[in-house]
């Protein structure tokens, strides 16, 4: 199936066996096989193990670094409750279930996921639906359980995603379902009509045959019933909750047109006078149906609505007269304790009971450096622990707590109906009120002359200028662009986020996570290896400084011990000393360790900074610290400035403001130590101003800036995972093509006015020669489709044209 | 002519039938994923390949 990235694959031969990353050395292998991580050489050993190495076979380096945690996380699986809910069936002995792995990601994945009863023979059946990411599975309660498949899922790299509330996700498949049908009704029904008017197309003269002529009218009636009671039923509830909150949507006058087609129809199929406009009516309906399929292409395996809820665990262990217990998230009470293992995150805010605290907050404010908390202080929720376990003592409700508080805003709750002040809503308005002074004033005309022709050209004049042109041409263009977006991975919500995106004035951006990187594998050793001991001296030095370059240490020296510092002392600007055990270590620039004159502290061109390392005065080498900014930033700043106002907000210090300062030249527009809350209030200001607002974020902490903005991108490593609520989900690698998504949303907002334009001059055409009373069946039957594709046609054709212009693939 | 009666009557009934299989499809989930059986399809049976020496 790939031979030729087999070929480079064996080239390049230390990548890892498993998952395909680059291996740092080749001292972790089995029988020839290289692995980056022991986790991936265990998952290999499972899958050697249970004869299923075809895994490797079918797609290159398929597998997945699976993340070391301890399996206590699935726990809550085997309470009742919770079972209940994520059965899709059991009978006591068998059950189903489905679980969403977002992982997965080829071929490989299916067959292996597929041929999960060998890992688990508990699990009878298992089938995968790749679009969705789903893993649907069959097993047998005495034999295995949710908890143990979850685990066994979760040691082989593909860690599922549980989420309770699944009922979302079946209103929207029934939805698409139904869209189908009436599809598929319209489309016979159109076929049908268009076959039983032939003879009407070719002229055939009907006084020759007046049974046939009669029989093929009364069937053209029956066959267009469907369509106009079924199929397009959506566009009359869509234009009566228009008429509701008092607005002319579009849909109204698509409404006004099938409707005043089908009543001519009728009557003209009744009396016999001619032979209607059925083949027309059903074609536009089946037209429009297409458009809505067209643009509906949704990212079924990707969450734009998360709330705190899919961050937070869904149980937790409660402590109660000396014995644990796990309750689901929503029973958690006020004065229970609990207890929160290493990685977990605190869902409450609550009391320090027992245990040292050392909690990172980085998903809440964005600022990575953990704080140590010692027994009796508030712990506000949203943290995650790091080191042992602690206890805790809960003081307010989940939904209640300083960080959950922010998604009791209004923001939050109102729905987004106001916002979609779109421009096919704003145009149809004004079309609709000249359009019916136009059908009014020429049928006031004709009045005169005879009431007939009144009424013709009074319907004529509707039906002609039905804007189906301007109904196809947005989610036809919409469609395909969120499509080409689609392959750039820029992901959107729906179509409506494309033009929000074109009339954008101001972009603000988030910086931890949006603007840098959150990889830690940028830093390097340059020197005498280090041992773990030295390693843990480092890392404990580090710690006490808040100095960026010290903590960017700090965390890429994780997994290592602390240990106490004494005598330590920062020299502001140049390095920090401390003693460790008896042991003298400085780390700092090169003048300040190695007390020689340099001029490398900071260079801008690599954008690296070098940390040099001394300990007892013996200089071990130096530290080279990568600008963790993404690649392309200054390009993306420079383009955008010219035609937007940028802001920056931040939830970390001021640590970088210098160096940010070359990028965003303006300082008043530079924020630093924002907290959710003050980020939201501070987009808010600005919308006030009259600016429509980009947000580009990241983590929790920007969920609601994103929410309330006018449209909110999350940037995402990997955009299966961790994302809040937001309009698009953008790729990280590409977000230097982030001014070319912008310019190519305003392409096709252009397109769409362009063919607006060009419809409208069709409609005019058309229009005064049913004003004349000269428009024929014929040539109405002939121009409507015509008119369609030849819209359809030009709006994908020329969306490509753009695409290709902005050098999108 | 009257024959064209019986051939209208036959071809309706037909289409019905392609309209009636249409949505059935539908329903029973055919279209739910489009993607997945495509792939499951070149898997090979583990036991035929142990026949084949290839």
């Amino acid at each position: 199936m790939k031979n030729e990235e087999k070929d480079i694959s064996h080239k390049e031969d230390l990548l890892c066996f498993h998952c395909g990353d680059i291996c740092k050395d080749k001292s972790i292998n089995k029988e020839e096989k290289i692995f980056c991580c022991q986790s991936c050489k265990l998952v290999y050993e499972i899958l050697q193990e249970n004869n299923l190495c075809k895994y490797y076979d079918i797609d290159n380096n398929p597998g997945i670094s699976p993340s070391i945690r301890s399996d206590i996380k699935y726990e809550y699986l085997d309470e009742e409750t919770t079972k209940r809910q994520l059965l899709d069936f059991s009978d006591g002995k068998i059950s189903t279930a489905t679980f969403s792995i977002p992982q997965m990601h080829c071929s490989s994945c299916i067959w292996l996921l597929e041929s999960f009863y060998k890992l688990d023979p508990g699990v009878t059946h298992s089938q995968v639906n790749f679009p969705e990411k789903k893993f649907i599975f069959r097993f047998l309660e005495e034999k295995t359980s949710l908890r143990k498949i979850a685990e066994l899922l979760d040691s082989i790299g593909y860690e599922p995603m549980i989420n309770l509330d699944a009922t979302e996700r079946k209103s929207r498949e029934l939805y698409s379902k139904k869209l189908y049908y009436k599809i598929g009704v319209a489309g016979f029904c159109f076929g049908n009509i268009m076959l039983l008017s032939f003879p009407e197309y070719l002229g055939i003269d009907k006084a020759a045959d007046p049974m046939f002529y009669q029989l093929f009218g009364y069937l053209n009636l029956i066959l267009s019933l469907p369509v106009f009671l079924y199929s397009s039923s959506e566009y009359y509830i869509s234009a009566y909750k228009g008429l509701k909150s008092k607005v002319i949507n579009l849909d109204f006058i698509l409404f006004l047109g099938i409707l005043v087609l089908f009543v001519r129809s009728v009557v003209e199929i009744i009396t016999q006078s001619a032979a209607g406009y059925m083949d027309s009516m059903s074609g536009l309906v089946f037209f429009l149906l297409i458009g809505k399929v067209f643009q509906s292409k949704t990212y079924e395996s990707m969450s734009f609505e998360r709330t705190y809820k899919s961050y937070f665990p869904l149980s937790i262990t409660i402590l109660k007269n000396v014995t644990q217990s796990t309750v689901p998230l929503a029973k958690l009470r006020i004065g229970d304790r609990m207890i929160i293992r290493s990685g977990e995150i605190i869902p409450a805010d609550s009391i320090l009971f027992k245990g040292d605290g050392n909690i990172d907050y980085s998903f809440v404010t964005g600022e990575s450096m953990s704080t140590q908390k010692v027994m009796g202080e508030i712990i506000y929720a949203g943290g995650r622990q790091i080191g042992s376990a602690i206890e805790l003592e809960v003081l307010k409700d989940v939904s209640q707590s300083y960080l959950t508080q922010l998604w009791n805003s209004d923001t939050f709750t109102k729905t987004d109906e106001s916002r979609l002040q779109t421009f096919s809503n704003a145009i149809s308005k004004y079309f609709t009120i000249a359009i019916l002074i136009l059908a009014f004033g020429a049928a006031a005309y004709w009045m005169s002359t005879s009431i007939n022709m009144a009424l013709n050209v009074f319907t004529a004049v509707l039906i002609v200028s039905c804007p189906c042109a301007l109904a196809l041409a947005i989610p036809f263009t919409y469609g395909n662009v969120m499509r080409i977006f689609g392959r750039n991975k820029f992901y959107i919500k729906n179509t409506f986020v494309i033009e929000k995106l074109s009339n954008a004035t101001s972009v603000v951006f988030d910086k931890t996570g949006t603007i840098t990187q959150n990889k830690k594998s940028l830093i390097t050793f340059e020197g005498r290896e280090l041992n773990e001991f030295e390693l843990s001296l480092v890392k404990s030095l580090s710690r006490q400084s808040t100095h960026p370059l010290s903590r960017k240490i700090f965390d890429f020296l994780e997994r290592y011990e602390t240990k106490e510092v004494t005598d330590y002392f920062e020299y502001v600007g140049k390095g920090v000393a401390g003693e460790i055990e008896g042991l003298r270590i400085k780390m700092g620039s090169e003048e300040y360790v190695t007390n020689k004159d340099s001029d490398i502290h900071y260079n801008h061109e690599n954008s690296s900074s070098r940390v040099y390392l001394s300990i007892n005065d013996v200089i071990l080498g130096y530290f080279n610290v990568s600008n963790s900014y993404r690649a392309g930033l200054a390009e993306v700043v420079q383009k955008l400035e010219k035609n937007y106002s940028l802001h920056l907000l931040s939830g970390d210090n001021e640590g970088e403001r210098g160096f940010l300062q070359s990028y965003f030249k303006d300082p008043l527009q530079m924020f630093f130590k924002q907290t959710p809350d003050n980020k939201l209030k501070y987009i808010k200001a600005l919308q006030n101003e009259g600016e429509n607002v980009l947000m580009i974020g990241d983590g929790l902490n920007d969920a609601g800036a994103l929410k309330q903005s006018d449209i909110g991108i999350s940037i995402s490593e990997d955009v299966s995972n961790f994302s809040p609520a937001c309009d698009g989900i953008l790729n990280s690698e590409e977000f230097p093509s982030l001014p070319n998504i912008i310019k190519f949303s305003k392409d096709s907002f252009k397109i769409i006015i362009f063919s607006f334009a060009a419809s409208f001059v069709y409609n005019l055409l058309a229009l005064g020669i049913a004003v004349d009373g000269l428009l024929k069946p014929i040539v109405a039957a002939i121009l409507m489709p015509v008119s369609s594709i030849s819209v359809v046609v030009f709006c994908v054709v020329s969306t490509n044209y753009f695409a290709k212009r902005r050098k999108f693939k | 002519m009257s024959v064209i009666v019986v051939l209208i009557g036959v071809s309706v009934f037909v289409a019905v039938g392609f309209l009636i299989a249409f949505l059935w499809a539908v329903k029973s989930g055919q279209y739910d994923d489009r993607y997945t059986p495509s792939v499951r399809m070149l898997f090979d049976d583990e036991k035929k390949k142990e026949e084949d020496p290839k």
